[in-house]
Formats: structure tokens, sequence, C-alpha cells
């Protein structure tokens, strides 16, 4: 963040640039939503346990998705699954961030050959961070979650948010909404 | 009862109605008609002597080389302590068969599988709707010719490359 601390005659004072304030704000206050799929989510809990306490970047779960900022992936998701994880993303307000958690939520892994698995996350949701691991360590959710604090560090907020952030490119699941 | 002793129970009680497996073939389970089927599940069910109250696992085998799809119903008694296997077999293409789901009110959602994944529909059924896979799935995937369709809603079934 560049800003510079100025001396001013009743104390200091900050001069910067208002979309690096939000995004300071944004970045320390990810919420992520308490939903998992399978195993990994025995993972996510103990990322937000006392432990790993990703509490203290100011990650911590919701169990709404209206309150939360980032959607976790984790675990096995099959066809049956797919189209509730999409309405509950749908259900995320503006701006949102999606993380695809062990191998099953980036490819479909152990089990990409069953007819019931979907074959990656990224194939329905706009994935931000893939983290591999089956199940990945909650260091490596961590860090998941770090990278997403540094694409929102980049983000110009003030501009994006008038505009409509949704690309038509993304992936999508037919005649749900 | 102990198993033989059982099986020579049953013998006596369904007459010619049943055929029993090669008993040094592993576990003996006896194979009825699928016109039986209901009624005998019945009778096991509530003869006194056997008292098969509980269907622990229900469950289809597709044969295509013989055109039929076989049905496995494991059963078992708390109160006489003792298990028996009844099996049917179906044919393949009208793939009918009457629900148990009276006898066994645990057969509703076992029926519900079966009819997913081996397209099996049973008679006077309550609720026979796909239990595993989408309700707008297109076939069933545990017969061996089944082929997955391309893409579901939109979302492949297999990984671009």
């Amino acid at each position: 963040m560049d800003a510079m601390v100025e001396q001013g005659p009743e104390g200091s004072f900050v001069l910067g640039k208002v979309d690096d304030l939000l995004n300071l704000a944004r970045k320390n206050s990810l919420w992520y939503m308490l939903f998992g799929t399978a195993c990994c989510a025995i993972e996510l809990m103990q990322t937000g346990g006392p432990r790993s306490d990703a509490d203290r970047f100011g990650m911590v779960f919701r169990a709404t998705p209206r309150q939360s900022d980032t959607l976790i992936l984790a675990g096995t998701i099959t066809y049956k699954m797919a189209s509730r994880i999409r309405l509950l993303y749908e259900q995320m307000a503006e701006p949102k961030y999606v993380i695809a958690m062990g191998s099953c939520a980036n490819t479909g892994g152990l089990f990409q050959e069953s007819y019931a698995v979907v074959n990656g996350g990224d194939l329905f949701l706009p994935v931000d961070v893939y983290i591999p691991g089956c199940p990945p360590r909650s260091e490596s959710l961590i860090e998941g979650l770090m990278l997403i604090q540094q694409k929102i560090e980049k983000e110009p907020w003030l501009k994006k948010a008038w505009t409509n952030t949704k690309n038509p490119k993304d992936p999508q699941i037919e005649g749900l909404l | 009862m102990t198993s033989e002793a059982l099986i020579d129970y049953v013998k006596g009680l369904l007459g010619d109605k049943t055929k029993w497996a090669d008993p040094e073939a592993g576990d003996n389970f006896l194979t009825v008609a699928s016109e039986d089927w209901k009624n005998i599940c019945q009778t096991l069910a509530t003869d006194k002597k056997c008292s098969l109250t509980y269907l622990r696992n229900f469950t289809g085998t597709d044969y295509p080389e013989d055109d039929e799809i076989e049905l496995t119903a494991h059963t078992f008694s708390y109160s006489e302590k003792h298990g028996l296997i009844i099996k049917t077999r179906i044919s393949r293409e009208a793939a009918v068969c009457d629900t148990l789901s009276k006898i066994w009110p645990a057969a509703i959602w076992y029926e519900r599988e079966i009819f997913d994944l081996l397209g099996v529909s049973f008679n006077n059924h309550p609720d026979l709707r796909r239990i595993l896979m989408p309700e707008d799935w297109v076939g069933h995937p545990l017969r061996k010719d089944y082929k997955q369709q391309e893409t579901y809603r939109g979302i492949p079934t297999t990984r671009p490359a």
C-alpha cells in the first residue's frame, strides 16, 4: 500500500488512496461460508479451530451465504450437489471469491471416472484459487485465503463497484435461475 | 435357528417354489420367480419361526449376457438370530417388479436406488424418484451398456484437456 504518514500541527495523518483504505478493510474481513461437501470439510473446520486460527486474519466462518465473501469448495462435488452449490453462490453478495480446495474440487480427483462426480468446481463456478492436496493441510488453506487477500489488494474497487462484475465467459449451470 | 436348520425349514415352508444355490458356493441363497417375489418375502417376514423382520440390504446386478437383472435381498431376524439371502431375476427390457416397501419400509430407499442406477420400476412404490443422480439425468449408470451423457446442464462430464 502506498501511503505517506504526514506530521500535522495536531498530530500525524495518513495520505493515501481511498481504494487502498477500502481494500485494507475488505481483505481483513474475509468471511467464508461454513460449507463442505466431503472430507476436506474436516480440514476446513481445523483451519477455523484454535491451532490454525484463521480468525487472526479476520477470516471467520458464516453459516449463511448472505453474509459470506468466500465460497470454499471443500470436498467431492456430485452433479446433484452442483446445482445446489451454484444456488448458494448466487445468493452471496458481490464481491465474492471461490476457492477450490483439494483434488476433488480441482479436477474430480480420485472420483474423476465416477458417473456421479463433477470433474472440477471450475466447470460450473468461476474459481479464483486452486489448492492441491488430498486433503490440503490447514496451512495450505490459509495460504489460499491469503492469495485471495493479495488479489483483493490489487482490485480498483471504487471503479469496479459501479460496473457489472459478472463475466459472460464464466461457467454456468443451464436452466437453474 | 442355525443356517442349515433355517434352510431346511424354509424348504418345507415354500416347497417347490424355490431354487437353492450350490451349498459349496459360499453363502446359501434361494432364488424365486419374480411373480412369487412379493408373496414369498411376505411369508418369510411374517412366519413366526422365520421372522425375518429386518431388511439388511437390497440391491441389484445387471447381467446383459443373460438379458436379466438380478435383485438380491439380505434379510435378518433379530429375535431368531438368523439371516437369509433371497434373490429373483427379472427381464432387462421390461425391468418391472413388485415393491417390498409394504413388508419392509426400509425398501423404499433401496428401491429408489435400484430404480436410479439400474432402471427397475417397482409396482405400487409410494415415491419412486431418483435418489443419487439429479432428477433430469439420462440413463441408469450401473447398467453394463451405460454411456454417460457428454454434458449435464452445460457442465462437461469429462474434464476438458
